[in-house]
């Protein structure tokens, strides 16, 4: 059972030498659209990359920051800012999200192992 | 247990009642169904034609969709109650369902009334209510304008504020209009015959028939029993229409109480006390089917304050009708319109004062006491920017000379200072006090307008009071002592000029350094961009260099401006707007060959938009084998450099205009900026290149530049002010450098050159003895920064497309570079794509709209 989810589910997207610190980028994972983040201090994270208030997959090109001790990502599209932790808006900027959608950002769980970097959708 | 509320009608009051409810019922004492005739959810009807300007019936929804989701609430739409059983407490819908009720809310609103004009149930014959109503007349007028190869005609059956809307509805449709109404004046509900005659003034020097006092007596049908022409009272031939829109009213939908033998008024409407309930204790009624104090009140705000009653009165309270407040401001066809307090002066003893300007389409009254002390009201036409400190004003002493209200805002006499009465209203959506904003400020420390809009609710409907409340939120801290703090973020506790003088002087390069000197934490996206652009203008090196391309916003991370889709237009710079014919064609093709919609920009360059992330290098390669260059549309940076044709070609030009711009524009191009910042020559005093509404302006003279500072578009438009008068080349270009200099080094976070010259202390005069007599001995320091900036600049795209490593950002999936975005889809409008709606991407292309392109048909050619 686990061995047909593994398959399915956790994809190998690019190596951890191929993210830029604070730079993001987006992958394809199972026809989904992730955005993954390598941080100053060597963590990596993956969010959904559809912003979540415009309709456009972007989050990938958004700017990484802080919020206190959170690590955030804004959106470049309004600038909703977004908790790389849990995926929750913590600024709507008074916008509402699109019909259908909810403020946040569904994580995604990264793996790094050996160099490569691992996403599994099912680890959300 | 919880109790069950029902509430008939989904319109804008049932939603506030419903979101009144979840946020006051915190002990789930109730659960609520609401029952929408309409296949959505509650959407905002007071601002049904901005469709009309590209919004979709989603942008038009109303509140948090969450609302709907949590468990105490469901709504039930495209259900219709058919009829009320009080006895047995419940209500039974089309489809039969039966919902028994522990409250019924009847929020059924009003319908539109359509006369009994022989042919008015003729097809091309609408109203000008719902949703639905604003399609189909859309889909009527694009039709018959195809079907019949010229612009359709139109004509509007009510001159009052619903007609005036479905007008400027069917203008904008592309038709011709006739507006008729019976009464002799425009909007005889809301303003006098003075603004009645302003108004009709202005609309129909846009092109708006408007017909007067009369009736529409019978709409005549072509051989296919469709609207062909409007026989108007004591007119001999038929007003030739193709499209009619009843606007004449409403009525109160009224029959659910009225068939269940609840009482209703005169005029139609359920009667309610004062605290919106019916003779049953069990029902209330809310919003325009409720008659109160008599009548039914057709406006949205009396409708809310309902709302909130009834709410409370539900959960135990005792909150009475406080009585109408039938203030309108609005924005019809373009023009402001506001009406307020006793707006026609039925006070006895009641005094007038009246300023007309005919030729500006301006009417203001003022209605005062017999004293002239007192504000009872006033009607405002074409310019109704003082109705926000006006109306909470009424029965408060309006102080100085009431007259000086009434002259334009900038003739020169400041509008009198007073303090507005604690219970003056500020939001009257909202029923929001001039004393619950200070209170948010005093007693919960809101020192941002969001803080404020949040703890009050001010603001968070229409936003026109978002000034007043501004200025009390400013005055309020004023008086506490609290600083405005000029903190950039939480990360960095000084002001953007602060910073900017700390990273020069400290000659630190990269954003950690920074940070780790003057800031804490690990940035974000505020103070991010904000060093980007100082590195940017104190450096000139790439946007990309070192560790900036996380620092960028996308536009500058990119070079290539961000779309709402997630896909990028591209600008080449076109320098004064002067182009070579092979240029035209280079770009003409690229546009074929990407499928790229083009588009003349305002600021007269030619804008491709749809690019992807990984097609920009692409494109740029092309460009610039072309000999063009990034045109820095994107970014706070120098966009554009407009001009006339100036003395080369035309008859009255007396300086080179486009020379100058062309040499003002490569000078500049690059140059970083608080804002982005754009510029204007024109080659005599005809102005045709509108140089005073840029930051910077030159208009010749015949003796040479006047230069004008401080002008632009956006939000709050404003002119440039003349700087310095009648000089030559080098020294307008000397002061050019100058005055941009300082203001890249001095301005806050997104502060355009206007509100910067406005505070900058001492204003434009003290600033013309720094950049032109060098007051401060800086100038040469000024002059010397850009011409570094000018020496080191090098082109942005060119850059990149030599670099590998900056290539590979240009990727769209690491994991697939070269893959297309899957979500994006575009349809076809005029002969070019745009992006596809989310009602088109629904239909998926399979209804009779627009076909719908996958992205993958547009792939390169070449």
């Amino acid at each position: 059972m686990t061995a047909v989810a593994d398959r399915l589910t956790r994809v190998h997207i690019c190596s951890y030498d191929d993210l830029t610190p604070e730079l993001g980028v987006a992958a394809i994972v199972g026809g989904e659209q992730v955005a993954v983040f390598r941080l100053a201090d060597g963590r990596v994270f993956a969010v959904s990359n559809l912003c979540p208030f415009s309709g456009a997959a972007v989050i990938s090109r958004g700017i990484t920051g802080s919020r206190g001790d959170v690590p955030t990502i804004s959106s470049p599209v309004y600038k909703q800012v977004f908790s790389l932790v849990d995926g929750r808006c913590l600024d709507t900027v008074d916008k509402s999200p699109l019909p259908g959608h909810g403020p946040d950002l569904v994580v995604h769980t990264v793996s790094v192992d050996d160099g490569r970097v691992t996403i599994d959708l099912l680890g959300s | 247990m919880s109790e069950h509320v029902v509430v008939v009608g989904g319109g804008m009051v049932a939603h506030r009642f419903v979101e009144a409810l979840t946020a006051r019922d915190t002990g789930s004492a109730f659960h609520v169904t609401v029952v929408a005739e309409e296949d959505r959810a509650p959407y905002d009807r007071v601002g049904l034609s901005a469709f009309f300007s590209g919004s979709t019936p989603e942008d038009l929804t109303l509140g948090a969709p969450g609302l709907w989701e949590s468990p105490g609430t469901t709504l039930r739409t495209g259900s219709r109650a058919v009829s009320l059983d009080r006895e047995g407490q419940c209500v039974t819908t089309a489809d039969g369902t039966r919902l028994a009720y522990d409250h019924l809310v009847l929020a059924t609103g009003s319908y539109a009334w359509v006369p009994p004009v022989p042919g008015a149930d003729l097809a091309g014959v609408f109203v000008y209510r719902t949703i639905d109503d604003v399609i189909a007349l859309r889909d009527w007028v694009v039709r018959r304008a195809a079907e019949l190869g010229r612009p359709v005609r139109g004509a509007v059956i009510g001159g009052g504020l619903l007609g005036l809307e479905a007008a400027g509805a069917v203008v904008g449709l592309g038709a011709e209009c006739t507006v008729v109404e019976f009464a002799p004046r425009l909007m005889a509900l809301q303003v006098d015959e003075g603004g009645g005659h302003a108004l009709r003034r202005t609309i129909e020097a846009m092109g708006v028939d408007v017909r007067l006092g009369t009736a529409s007596e019978r709409i005549e049908a072509d051989a296919d029993g469709r609207v062909a022409g409007l026989r108007l009272s004591g007119e001999e031939d038929p007003l030739p229409v193709d499209v009619v829109v009843f606007a004449t009213g409403v009525r109160p939908r009224d029959e659910l109480a009225g068939a269940a033998g609840l009482p209703t008024g005169a005029r139609g409407g359920v009667v309610v006390d004062e605290g919106c309930r019916t003779p049953d204790p069990l029902i209330w009624a809310i919003g325009e089917v409720a008659c109160i104090e008599g009548r039914c009140l057709g406006l949205v705000a009396p409708g809310y304050t309902m709302a909130e009653i009834a709410v409370d009165r539900l959960l135990g309270g005792d909150a009475t009708f406080p009585g109408a407040d039938l203030s309108t401001k609005l924005k019809l066809l373009g023009v402001d319109v506001a009406s307020f307090g006793d707006a026609f002066a039925t006070t006895p003893g009641a005094l007038e004062l009246v300023h007309s300007d005919p030729v500006a389409g301006v009417y203001k009254k003022l209605v005062v006491t017999d004293d002239a002390r007192t504000l009872l009201g006033g009607v405002l036409v074409g310019d109704a920017s003082a109705y926000a400190s006006l109306r909470p004003m009424v029965g408060a002493e309006l102080g100085a000379d009431p007259g000086l209200w009434l002259l334009p805002e900038n003739a020169g006499a400041a509008r009198p200072q007073v303090d507005l009465p604690a219970e003056a209203a500020v939001c009257s959506c909202n029923n929001v006090t001039v004393g619950a904003v200070r209170d948010a400020v005093t007693d919960h420390q809101c020192h941002d307008v969001a803080a404020v809009k949040a703890c009050t609710r001010a603001g968070t409907s229409c936003g026109s009071c978002i000034p007043l409340v501004k200025k009390i939120m400013g005055a309020e801290m004023a008086k506490a002592g609290v600083i405005v703090s000029t903190a950039l973020c939480e990360h960095v506790g000084l002001s953007r000029a602060e910073l900017f003088n700390a990273v020069m002087v400290s000659e630190l390069r990269t954003f950690s350094e920074i940070l780790t000197r003057f800031g804490t934490g690990r940035g974000c996206d505020i103070c991010k961009p904000v060093i980007a652009s100082i590195l940017a203008s104190l450096y000139d090196e790439h946007v990309l260099a070192g560790d900036r391309a996380a620092l960028q916003d996308t536009n500058d991370r990119y070079m290539a401006n961000l779309q709402k889709d997630g896909t990028y237009s591209v600008v080449p710079r076109v320098p004064g707007g002067e182009i070579l014919p092979e240029q035209l064609v280079l770009i003409g093709r690229i546009a074929q060959d990407y499928g790229l919609y083009t588009k003349i920009t305002g600021g007269q360059r030619i804008d491709l938009f749809g690019a992807r992330l990984e097609q920009l290098p692409g494109i740029w390669q092309r460009l610039v084998d072309g000999g063009m260059e990034s045109g820095h549309a994107y970014g706070k940076s120098l966009r554009t450099v407009k001009s006339c044709v100036g003395s080369s070609w035309c008859r009255f030009g007396v300086q080179d205009s486009v020379g100058m711009a062309v040499l003002l524009e490569l000078r500049y191009r690059g140059l970083r900026s608080p804002h982005k910042i754009k510029l204007g020559v024109s080659g005599c005093a005809r102005e045709c290149a509108e140089a005073r509404g840029k930051d910077v302006g030159l208009i010749a003279t015949e003796n040479g530049w006047n230069i004008y500072v401080g002008g632009n578009g956006g939000f709050t438009p404003r002119h440039a002010e003349l700087l310095v008068e009648d000089v030559d080349d080098a020294t307008a270009i000397a002061i050019i450098d100058r005055y941009l200099v300082y203001y890249v080094r001095t301005a806050d976070r997104l502060q355009r050159t206007a509100p910067w010259q406005q505070e900058h202390e001492g204003g434009l005069d003290r600033i013309r003895e720094i950049v032109v007599d060098d007051a401060l001995g800086i100038a040469a320091d000024l002059e010397a920064h850009m011409a570094r900036h000018v020496d080191d600049y090098e082109d942005e795209w060119a850059a990149v497309l030599r670099d590998p490593v900056r290539l590979r950002q240009f990727s769209s999936f690491v994991n697939a570079p070269d893959a297309a975005d899957p979500t994006l889809a575009y349809v076809t409008e005029r002969g070019q794509r745009r992006p596809a709606t989310a009602a088109e991407r629904a239909a998926g292309g399979t209804s009779s709209g627009p076909v719908l392109i996958a992205p993958t048909t547009l792939e390169v050619r070449s």
